[in-house]
């Protein structure tokens, strides 16, 4: 009687009002817990270097998995690269509890998209717009997060994804019922998903910030602009102080409304990652796999 | 007059939990800080599935601790589901750090395993009948003592039970469409 995707829906839905946080070895992944992280995503080189050191990035080694699975209670996420179903099976075999089909690996597939309905692990998926962010429900995803641009520090693109998303989102609740059928056309997406975003006001499966998070205050605004949760990836292990940045997003997540706490959170966390302006960068990752 | 419930909001599935109050005609508010317990006097509390790491550990910096601790001992109706049962332990068995330490119950976290160990179940419940049971990385309560009463198990595992003014349920009534088990709370508790 098990019906997997009700359940891999379920599990992200217990993520909620949570940071997940990207980690490259098992101490990584301690710091990461003790610090409040809901969940830690397993990866041998955070988005920040991925961009540094340029080639073709794949899917982590699993001893690296298992090592952090073995060191840390909370869900253990990992990335394949989009479209690459077999680094999927290897995860669904390590036990994974979420994979991200991530855009921040190599694409290994400019067609198709993993269908993740094969699979009884849950996957996340990212997106900038709401016809993205549909396509990869319709494939299977039980979690949607924002592209932004990952590695950069910068949330420009986040906040553009999330206004978007839920932009779109208003706007398809708003519509006449038979004006439904050109949405779904034009956005590419089935009828039965663009309905239930009419009359739910909201996707089908829960939705996180993601991609150049670097502060309490940027967590809140992710949060303020209708997140229900976020992914921190380079922006706390790239800074001076992991440990108190960490756990001072955790905080601000929780209390995202709350301008006074926000203040206390952010004094002296040390350096924040440098960052990169988005027009200084030459790869623009969210452009994978649409 | 309608009964006004607290639902522990620092992470995790709470916004469902006032979803299924709301269908019962219960006022809600959530706790994210110390002033919600005292804006709001809440008949009864909810602490909801998430992470209990992340729970346990902002409860404490929140300066949420004690004072829900006090409510607790001191009889206010508490409902604890998945990660809430064991912020209620007075035993983890996997796990040297307890939390309100309160019900006497011990209890294993992540007891079925990683996500593909989350299950749907449809047992019975007290006198309830069957209800639908959904278990997301759940724990298991792997003894029950004091007068701790046992309400449901599955497979031989206990997964719910009841002490004086606390119930704890290791599935998520929360995302059921049907409100029962939250009836049975308010029903019996408050």
């Amino acid at each position: 009687m098990n019906n997997r995707y009700e359940l891999n829906k379920n599990l992200a839905q217990m993520l909620k009002g949570g940071v997940i946080m990207d980690v490259t070895t098992p101490e990584q992944a301690k710091i990461a817990e003790e610090a409040g992280a809901c969940a830690v995503m397993a990866l041998e080189r955070i988005p920040a270097d991925i961009r540094a050191v340029g080639g073709v990035s794949r899917m982590s080694d699993p001893k690296m998995i298992r090592g952090i699975q073995e060191a840390v209670s909370i869900p253990v996420m990992a990335k394949v690269r989009i479209g690459h179903f077999v680094e999927a099976q290897v995860l669904e075999a390590l036990e994974i509890d979420y994979i991200d089909e991530s855009e921040v690996l190599s694409p290994a597939d400019d067609m198709h998209h993993i269908n993740k309905r094969k699979f009884s692990v849950p996957f996340v998926c990212g997106a900038k717009d709401l016809g993205e962010a549909l396509r990869r429900v319709n494939e299977g995803a039980s979690m949607i997060r924002t592209k932004g641009e990952p590695g950069t520090g910068d949330v420009v693109q986040a906040v553009r994804h999330i206004r978007l998303i839920n932009k779109q989102i208003r706007m398809i609740q708003n519509m006449r019922e038979d004006e439904l059928f050109v949405a779904a056309k034009d956005m590419q997406v089935p009828y039965s998903l663009i309905e239930f975003v009419h009359e739910n006001g909201k996707l089908p499966v829960v939705n996180f910030a993601a991609g150049g998070v670097a502060t309490p205050a940027d967590a809140s605004l992710m949060m303020q602009l209708g997140a229900e949760g976020v992914f921190v990836g380079s922006g706390i292990f790239k800074s001076g102080n992991p440990e108190k940045r960490a756990q001072a997003i955790v905080k601000a997540v929780t209390n995202f409304n709350d301008a006074k706490l926000l203040a206390e959170l952010s004094e002296d966390l040390g350096d924040a990652m440098v960052g990169i302006n988005e027009a200084e960068i030459e790869l623009l990752m969210a452009e994978r796999g649409i | 007059m309608a009964k006004t419930i607290g639902v522990l909001a620092v992470q995790g599935a709470f916004i469902e939990h006032i979803h299924a109050l709301r269908q019962l005609g219960v006022n809600t508010f959530e706790i994210r800080q110390k002033s919600d317990l005292e804006k709001n006097s809440p008949d009864g509390i909810i602490l909801p599935g998430g992470e209990s790491t992340v729970m346990g550990k902002l409860l404490h910096e929140l300066d949420l601790f004690i004072p829900l601790k006090d409510r607790i001992a001191s009889g206010m109706p508490i409902f604890g589901t998945c990660a809430g049962v064991i912020l209620l332990a007075k035993e983890i068995d996997n796990d040297p750090t307890t939390y309100f330490s309160a019900m006497d119950i011990a209890v294993e976290r992540n007891a079925y395993g990683r996500q593909l160990g989350s299950f749907q179940a449809y047992e019975e419940f007290s006198d309830l009948g069957k209800v639908p049971m959904t278990f997301i990385r759940a724990p298991k309560i792997t003894k029950v003592f004091g007068d701790t009463e046992i309400l449901s198990t599955v497979n031989n595992d206990i997964v719910a039970a009841r002490q004086n003014n606390m119930l704890a349920t290791t599935f998520h009534p929360e995302l059921s469409d049907n409100p029962v088990i939250h009836k049975y709370f308010l029903d019996t508790f408050l």
